[in-house]
């Protein structure tokens, strides 16, 4: 069955199975509540997406190694230091600042004139974090026993969970696209088997009269994948509705006013009504020929 | 045209029909008699392939049913004009588009004007529009054999076409048969109506088969 031809009016083929009364109402009120849900869903996934790309961004994987000594032990607890971390696992490397380094980190506070090499400022020494990450309480431990005057400062990782947290949210989202469809065709099919058990005189006497399967499948899949696709549009339509009437206060810039479509974003749900409306010919289509196989 | 070979058929009980070898040959016309409940029903259901034999070979148009896909079947139908017993309309309908269903289904055009010759042919050229539930008896028997020929099949089928008719109304829908008949359709009509038999036998003929336990047997001159 060519699912083209069922865009395709066919008046004669619609008329020989009789009006479906609250069946065809189920059909679009259920794919539109479904469409409607399934908007929300994906605004949500989609939001939580660009916050989880946001936080791993920010999440830089560099950290800093804070070294305080006595000006003559300086260059010798500096040389320790970077000779852990070169051996601790997880650390891609280890790189001490320049004084002119640090003297443009400090500028913004300090000024220009600022005489780096007369003060007893702490050395930094710059950390990258290879992606399998590193284990920092043994590294702090690790400092404490050799360079006492070492303080490890990792103070990005704390964005680490919710950077998690944010891509499970989105794939907890497209679950509930997927749930939200299953269901769909769930109910759909239940829909479709009360429809064939209602006309199972119509399918006998069309299968007497010598019609092939799938002439009389059409007439229920066709009936039943344009509800779908009705019910679905209304749905989608009040769902990006909804989601394009939420506030949109940036500079909040919490998670719940971010959860709405950018951009391109927003052709994702159009196609909510064409998977709806896959969802029903697939259903439709295999309750029909189940169905059909009970007859000769 | 239709051959059946051994065969027989059961509903799940004891056999209804058992070691039945018969040939319907082309041009022939065929009355199956038998008490109620003998299995005329059952026997007509077996030629058109609603029912499977359970032992056997049926043959229609030289093919073993048993081998047919259903789209075959659905093909073989369309060669095979069946009146059933019950009619079996689709009420929501009006008549013309119930006669017109065989065509339908094909995807075959209906011509406006042949369904109107062919409703005034059974007379029932003034009821096109009627809903089958509003039609009586006789005229939805007539609208079944009009249903039955439309497709031009090459074989006609008929379960009790008379069964609740009164004489008169008995002895045109047989003189539509006949005329069928004559235009060289193979016609098989199941009836336990002895005096339309004779009545058919006075213009055309006709063999008699008779199921009798079990077995179909060709009745005697008596018939
Ligand atoms: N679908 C069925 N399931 C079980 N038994 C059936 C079924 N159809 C008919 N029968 C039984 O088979 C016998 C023959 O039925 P049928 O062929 O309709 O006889 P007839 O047409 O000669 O009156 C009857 O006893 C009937 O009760
Ligand atoms: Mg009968």
């Amino acid at each position: 069955m060519n699912p083209l031809s069922l865009i395709r009016p066919d008046r004669q083929a619609d008329r020989v199975v009789p009006p479906s009364g609250h069946t065809a109402w189920l059909t679009s009120f259920t794919a539109g509540a479904m469409a409607f849900l399934a908007v929300f869903a994906m605004a949500l996934s989609l939001a939580a997406g660009r916050l989880a790309d946001r936080w791993s961004d920010a999440l830089e994987r560099t950290a800093t190694v804070r070294l305080s000594a006595p000006e003559d032990q300086m260059d010798l607890q500096t040389k320790a230091v970077l000779e852990i971390l070169s051996k601790t696992p997880g650390i891609a490397s280890a790189r001490a600042m320049t004084d002119d380094e640090q003297r443009a980190l400090l500028e913004p506070w300090f000024g220009p004139d600022l005489p780096v090499d007369a003060l007893p400022l702490p050395r930094l020494i710059e950390v990258t974090e290879a992606d399998s990450g590193y284990d920092s309480e043994g590294l702090r431990q690790r400092l404490a026993a050799e360079a006492p005057g070492a303080v490890l400062d990792d103070h990005t990782r704390w964005r680490r969970p919710l950077a998690v947290a944010a891509s499970r949210l989105r794939l907890l989202g497209l679950l509930s696209i997927g749930l939200i469809g299953t269901a769909t065709a769930a109910m759909i099919t239940l829909a479709a088997n009360a429809a064939l058990a209602a006309n199972a005189q119509v399918i006998r006497v069309l299968r007497l009269v010598g019609a092939r399967d799938s002439y009389i499948a059409r007439a229920f899949v066709r009936r039943f994948t344009l509800r779908a696709l009705g019910g679905a549009a209304v749905g989608t339509a009040l769902g990006m509705l909804g989601v394009a009437l939420l506030p949109s206060t940036d500079t909040a810039g919490g998670f719940l006013t971010g959860l709405g479509f950018q951009g391109f974003g927003w052709i994702y749900p159009l196609i909510l009504p064409l998977l709806a409306a896959g969802v029903a010919f697939l259903a439709t289509r295999a309750s029909a020929f189940r169905k059909l196989q009970e007859l000769t | 045209m239709i051959a059946l070979e051994n065969v027989a058929y059961s509903y799940g009980g004891g056999e209804l029909l058992s070691d039945i070898s018969l040939r319907l040959a082309p041009g022939s016309f065929h009355f199956l008699t038998g008490p109620s409940g003998a299995g005329k029903s059952t026997f007509l259901k077996l030629c058109y392939g609603e029912l499977l034999p359970t032992a056997g070979r049926i043959t229609l148009f030289d093919r073993e049913v048993r081998g047919l896909s259903r789209d075959d079947i659905a093909l073989t139908r369309r060669r095979i004009g069946v009146v059933h017993q019950d009619c079996q309309f689709l009420d929501h309908l009006p008549l013309a588009a119930n006669v017109a269903l065989p065509l339908t289904v094909a995807g075959k055009p209906s011509g406006a004007q042949d369904l109107t010759d062919l409703l005034t042919w059974v007379g029932l050229g003034n009821l096109a529009d009627a809903r089958p539930p509003q039609l009586s008896g006789g005229e939805r028997q007539r609208a079944a054999l009009a249903r039955a020929i439309i497709m031009g099949p090459d074989v006609i089928l008929a379960d009790e076409p008379t069964g609740n008719l009164d004489w008169e109304m008995s002895l045109r829908l047989l003189t539509l048969l006949v005329e069928l008949n004559r235009m060289g359709k193979t016609v098989l009509i199941a009836t336990h109506d002895l005096n339309l038999i004779r009545q058919a036998k006075s213009q055309i003929a006709a063999r008699v088969l008779r199921i009798t336990k079990r077995k179909i047997q060709l009745a005697g001159a008596d018939l």
